[in-house]
Formats: structure tokens, sequence, C-alpha cells
């Protein structure tokens, strides 16, 4: 039997409550995981059923009102129960104490409360879903939101007690970083994860409590009638717009700061090689954060705002490429005369750089003014938000995932397997999302439940493609699940990396570090030190 | 762990001091007050766009309200605020009992807030002034009163709300100052629940001038 895992924190304490009342950042972490990953399964079944509805015209398994209910459930729960704790709240909550050098986060009760309050939204959303689904999107655009005869409010509620569970989890974070550092790791010398962290923290304090007093006004809005969005009793669904998207933009970089995070770490990694421009890849972090108050606006070209605000809200979108730009070109400078080697969580991160740049350029046509009136409300814009999204932020939680696998669980995956599901995924989401573009920019609208026949071909390409992509997500849950029960055990640095992490066994004890660490080198020193692996 | 100086019963395992824990919840309560700056800051910024747009109304509206009530609730929570830092001054200088007859009077002059409020709702709500398709009133001109109203008790309600809430942490701290929990070593928590109930009044100042006085 393996020594390392009948010490580590999976097994000490034993028992069902000593895991419900835990207040160790890794079981929290992991508890985490478990919950995100089914609802990663379960929008995956929406976005099934969404591409097997629109691979012929007509009527092909559902009605209308059901794909309108597909489409809103797939995008709530992906958003709000997924991607947003996906990085984070699971992979961030285990990694973060251990990167800094610290034996917990700062508070270890409030993050199990954060947790539970995850499940407490879960829970509405699930109720949400059984009792009517929603058929509004996600964005619960108003006056439509107050009209519509299906379950909005639990839906909307869910999405409030949710935005707790975020907030607590950056509030939790910010302190963390600031106040539990080991002795020697100065801000320069964090790993790039923990500054992606930071930079995520920061928004999820500063815009999500804007969500949830939207969502209490449309709640009280459908329940009183208080006419502050409703334009019948001089109100302004416009403002509704404002509100929601002054959080919701900075929202998509809660989702892609933290996976910018992953890929310098991994990039460094399995290039065997010094970052290029640690500073850069860190203060361009912040300076996304930034931006990211400033560009909502960009939402909302076609809704009537006034063309000065449509101006400047399309310049200042356009500074959002400059630090995303920086970190992507530092990235390629890393992989310059590196060491590569390809295992499956370096593939995830190239996907990622290659997906990542189609997403973000395409993010800048669309920021442009006149392009935009043209691509609004097309499937250029499902195209680039997947690319950004999933192309972005779920490949560098997938190399997230496989790169601390062997450390969270002690076991490692059979590599092979690894490598082909990978290479599904990628292939099988480029099928499904390129030729959306290309939809796109021949005029085909988002959210329609029919399409012109001469959309067909491309619909049915992108419908195979997202087949594609689940038969490599099936395979990675075969080898996973594989490598839980029959995996190899690691030694303490599989792939030889040099952050704190690896300095501790796999799985780590309850108590992480038996001494705290004292930190004299930087996180990415291989041209000073030489790490050999295990 | 055994009750040592140097290993106090509050200090939790994953900080080298208490100092440093101390430091830790303190920068945590202020991130905390920062979201419910940016919470009400939706609010107050729904009451500047509907203002701009309906001034006639909102002068018109404000006028509805109850100005001595709204100064006599003033300066009841402004009092509260006062007896609050009195109460982490009394633990300071190790007066446990000083510090929970404060705690005391904190939670009367919240309760007196309350029931003021409480009568300034009933009297709008006899009289009709209420948020959106229930406004039957007929006493304002200008366009659209109903959204004053609508304003008017959600910025409210929600800060009443949070005296609501701070009340039963305030009470919960008083329990544990009268069963010795806290002293001048460690009172972390009255700190942090100070913090927020100077907030809460803060937010207080502001709804004031806004809703009861320029209209």
């Amino acid at each position: 039997m393996n020594a390392a895992l009948e010490q580590s924190y999976l097994k000490n304490p034993k028992g069902l409550t000593s895991w419900l009342f835990t207040r160790d950042h890794k079981r929290i972490g992991l508890m985490y995981l478990y919950a995100i990953m089914f609802f990663f399964f379960l929008g995956g079944v929406f976005a099934l059923l969404i591409r097997l509805e629109l691979l012929s015209p007509g009527k092909t398994i559902m009605s209308a009102d059901q794909y309108n209910q597909a489409f809103t459930l797939h995008g709530a729960i992906m958003i709000f129960l997924f991607i947003i704790p996906a990085i984070p709240a699971a992979l961030g909550n285990f990694i973060l104490p251990l990167l800094i050098g610290a034996r917990d986060v700062a508070f270890p009760k409030l993050n199990l409360a954060s947790f539970y309050i995850y499940v407490a939204g879960a829970l509405f959303a699930i109720y949400s879903i059984i009792t009517g689904a929603v058929d509004t999107g996600w964005t619960f655009y108003t006056p439509y939101s107050t009209e519509s005869t299906t379950s909005v409010i639990s839906m909307t509620f869910a999405v409030f007690i949710l935005g707790f569970s975020s907030i607590f989890t950056g509030l939790n974070f910010i302190v963390t970083i600031h106040k539990l550092r080991a002795p020697g790791l100065t801000w320069f010398k964090q790993p790039l994860f923990v500054w992606g962290l930071y930079a995520t923290a920061i928004i999820q304090v500063l815009a999500t409590p804007v969500l949830s007093i939207t969502l209490v006004l449309l709640i009280l809005e459908r329940v009183f009638g208080i006419g502050i969005f409703d334009p019948a009793m001089g109100g302004d669904p416009v403002l509704y717009q404002h509100f929601f998207w002054f959080y919701s933009h900075p929202a998509v970089y809660i989702m892609i700061l933290p996976g910018m995070g992953i890929i310098s770490e991994t990039i460094t990694v399995f290039s065997r090689k010094k970052i290029f421009g640690y500073n850069a890849i860190a203060f361009s972090s912040l300076a996304i954060a930034f931006v990211s108050f400033l560009v909502w606006g960009h939402h909302m070209f076609t809704s009537g705002q006034s063309e000065i605000a449509a101006m400047i809200f399309s310049f200042l979108t356009f500074l959002v490429g400059i630090p995303s730009g920086i970190k992507t070109f530092n990235w390629l400078a890393t992989l310059y005369k590196g060491q590569i080697s390809f295992e499956a969580p370096m593939i995830y991160t190239l996907s990622f750089l290659f997906l990542f740049t189609i997403g973000g350029l395409t993010g800048i046509f669309l920021g442009a003014l006149a392009l935009n009136v043209h691509l609004h409300d097309t499937y250029f814009v499902v195209a680039h938000f997947h690319y950004v999204m999933m192309g972005g932020t779920v490949m560098a939680f997938l190399a997230g995932l496989h790169y601390w696998w062997p450390k969270i669980f002690g076991r490692l995956y059979n590599e092979t397997a690894a490598k082909i599901g990978a290479i599904l995924v990628f292939v099988g989401f480029n099928m499904t999302f390129f030729s959306q573009f290309i939809l796109g920019s021949q005029g085909m609208p988002r959210r329609y439940y029919n399409y012109l026949d001469q959309f067909q071909p491309l619909h049915a390409f992108s419908s195979f493609g997202s087949f594609v992509l689940g038969i490599g997500f099936f395979v990675m849950l075969v080898y996973l699940v594989h490598s839980l029960f029959k995996g190899k055990t690691p030694g303490y640095n599989p792939w030889g990396g040099l952050t704190l992490e690896w300095t501790v066994p796999s799985p780590p004890p309850p108590h992480n570090f038996d001494k705290i660490p004292e930190i004299t080198h930087g996180p990415y020193d291989y041209d000073k030190i030489l790490v050999k692996r295990n | 762990m055994a009750n040592t100086p140097s290993h106090p019963f509050y200090l939790q395992h994953h900080f080298s001091d208490a100092q440093q824990q101390k430091d830790s919840a303190k920068f945590g309560m202020w991130i905390f007050l920062l979201t419910e700056i940016l919470l009400f800051g939706g609010l107050f910024c729904a009451y500047a766009v509907f203002r701009a747009w309906n001034h006639e109304m909102f002068y018109n509206a404000h006028l509805a309200l109850d100005r001595v009530l709204g100064t006599i609730n003033t300066f009841i929570l402004i009092t509260s605020s006062l007896t609050m830092a009195l109460a982490i001054r009394g633990l300071q200088v190790n007066k446990a009992r000083q510090a929970a007859l404060y705690l005391g009077a904190t939670l009367v002059f919240a309760a007196i807030f309350l029931v003021i409020k409480y009568f300034e709702y009933e009297h709008k709500i006899h009289l009709g002034q209420l948020p959106g398709k229930y406004y039957t009133y007929t006493g304002v001109a200008g366009t659209n009163p109903h959204i004053f109203f609508s304003i008017y008790f959600v910025m409210t309600g929600l800060h009443g709300l949070h005296i609501v809430g701070g009340m039963i942490v305030i009470a919960m701290m008083l329990v544990n100052t009268l069963r010795g929990k806290y002293s001048n070593e460690y009172y972390t928590p009255v700190e942090l629940i100070g913090l927020y109930w100077h907030l809460v009044d803060l937010i207080w100042i502001y709804l004031f001038p806004f809703l009861y006085l320029i209209g």
C-alpha cells in the first residue's frame, strides 16, 4: 500500500463528517471539483442536445420552446455553476496555499461556507430546471424576463446565491495572498498562477455585488412590479443591460484570468525554461482586471446607448488586446529554445495558445463598432466566446487538472489515453466552433431554432464536431476514473516543477508542510537549479 | 493544544501569530465592506438615473417623506455608532462589563431606529405611496411618481435588512462579552462588527439627504 496516500489529506481524518465539516482547503477544493465536474457534464448534455436539434432545419428532436430552455440552461449552468468557480474555487483552492507555502487559506470556515452556499445555489438552479426551466437566455434580459412564464425567479435567485459563494472565495484569496505568504516569498517570487488568482479575486469582489443587486431588482420587478426596468412604467430595460454587463463583462475575466495563470505555470515547466517576461505577465493580469471594468458597453452597441458612449466603449475594448497580447507573446517567447515535452498538460497548453489567440483576435473584430453592428447576435459572437471560454478557459482548466492530478489524487493517469483525449477535444472543438465563425459571417443569427437550408452543411459539420468533442470528454472520463483505482503512484515531483507544491508528498499531508518553507529562489529558475523528475 | 501564552485558544493553526490573524481578519472585513458599497452602489446609480430623468417628480415626491422622523433617525444611528465605538474602547481597556453595556445601548438605538422606520412605512402604506404597480397616491405631480417610492423602499429596505443583520451579530457579541470571551488581548470580532456598523451608519448618512432633503 502507498504510504503517502495513507498519510495524506485524503485519509486523515477518516469518515463522512470529517469531509462534510472539513476546513482543509484541499478537501474543500476537491468537493468543489466534484461539484463543478457534475455541472460541466450537465451543461455538456444540454450543449449536445442543442447541436443535435440544429443538425437539420425545423424540428429534429425538440420543440422551439424546449430549445429556448436548452440553450438558456446550457449557458446558465456553464457560466454560473461551472466556469466561474472551476479554476479559482476548485483548482485554486487546492493549489494556492501550497504555492505560497501556507497551511490553509486565511479563512477556512468562510471557505467551507462558500462551498455550501454554492451547493445551495446549485439546488435552487436544479429546482428551477425541474419546475419549468428558464427560457430567457442566461442574460435574463428585461422586459422578457419579467414576462416569461418559466421559473425565472428561482434561477435568478440561484445566481444571486452563487454570487456570494464567488465573493467569499475572492475575499479569502486576496487576504491569503497578502497575509499568508511564506517567509522570503516576495510578491515577485510568487508563481504566476497566484497573480492570476489575485487579479481574478479583485474582480470577483468588486463586480459580483452589482450583479447581486441587479438580480434583486429583477426579482422585485417580477414579484412587485416596481417598474425600474419596465418601459411601460417609466423604467428602463437598457439600465438592466448596463447593470448586468457591468458585472458580466468583468466576469468573463473572472473566467479567463486564472486560466492564463495556469498556462504560465505549465508552459514553463514543460519547456524547462525560465518564464519570459515575468513582470510583464504579472502586471498584465492586473491591467486586464482594471480595463475589464471599463468595457461593458460593447455588449450594447445595438441596444440604444448613445453613439458617443458606443465609440468610447469601442476604443476601450481595443485596450484589452494589449495586456492579452503581452501575455501571449511572452508565452511564445518562453517556448523559444526551450526543451519542450508533449505530455497531456502541455498539449492542452498549446491548444490554449492556439485557440485563445483566435478567440482574442475575433474579440477585437467584435469590438470594432461598424463590424459589430453587422456581426451582432450572430454565430460569429457564439464562436468568439466559445473560443475564449472553452478554447481558453476550459483548455487551461484541463491543462491544470492534468498537471495537478497526480498531486491531488496521488495517481498517474495513462499518458497515451490522455494524449488521444486531448487531440480529440482539440479537433472536435475546432470542428464545432470554427464552422460557426463562417455561419455567423454569413448572417446566421444566434439562438434561432430554425434556419435556412443554405446553412445546413455548416450546421451539420458543427454538430458532428460536437460529437467528436463529446467522445474526447468520454475518453477523458474513462482514463481519469481508471487512474483513481489503478493509476501508478507518482513521486513528489512527476513533472519536474520548481514551485512549492512539488516539494510535498503526492497527495499532500493534511497540514501541507511539516515546517513552513523559506523561499530563496524564483518559481521558474530553471537556469539556476537542476530539477529531477520524481 | 495547551492554552499557553504562545498558543492562545483563539489562534488558528494556519496563522503564525495572533497579530497575523488579527490583520488578516480586519483586511478581510474591509474587503467585505467594499462589496457592500458596490451592492448599494447599484441602487445609488439607479437613483441618479431616475432623478435625472424625472427631476420635477423627485422634488415633489420627496416632500412626502417625513423630515423630522428622518432627522431623528439620523441622530439615533450616529449615536449608536458612538456607543459601538465606546464598546470597543471598553474592551481595549479591559472593562468587559462596560463594553457589554455599550453593546446593549447600540442594540436599543438600532431597535428605536427600526421602530421609527416602521411608523414611516406604515404611514406610506396607508396613503398608498407604494412602489411600482401598487402606487395609488395621487398627491405627487410629475412623471412616474411610483418610481421614487420604488427606489425609496428598495434602498431603505435593504438598509433596514442590514440593520437587522447587524443587530443579530451584535447580540451574539453581547452574549460572548458577558461570558468573558473577549478581553484587551482578543476582541477582533467586536472590532469587525464595529466596522460593519459604521458602514451601515454611513450609508444612511447618504440615504438621508438624497431621499429626504434634496429631493
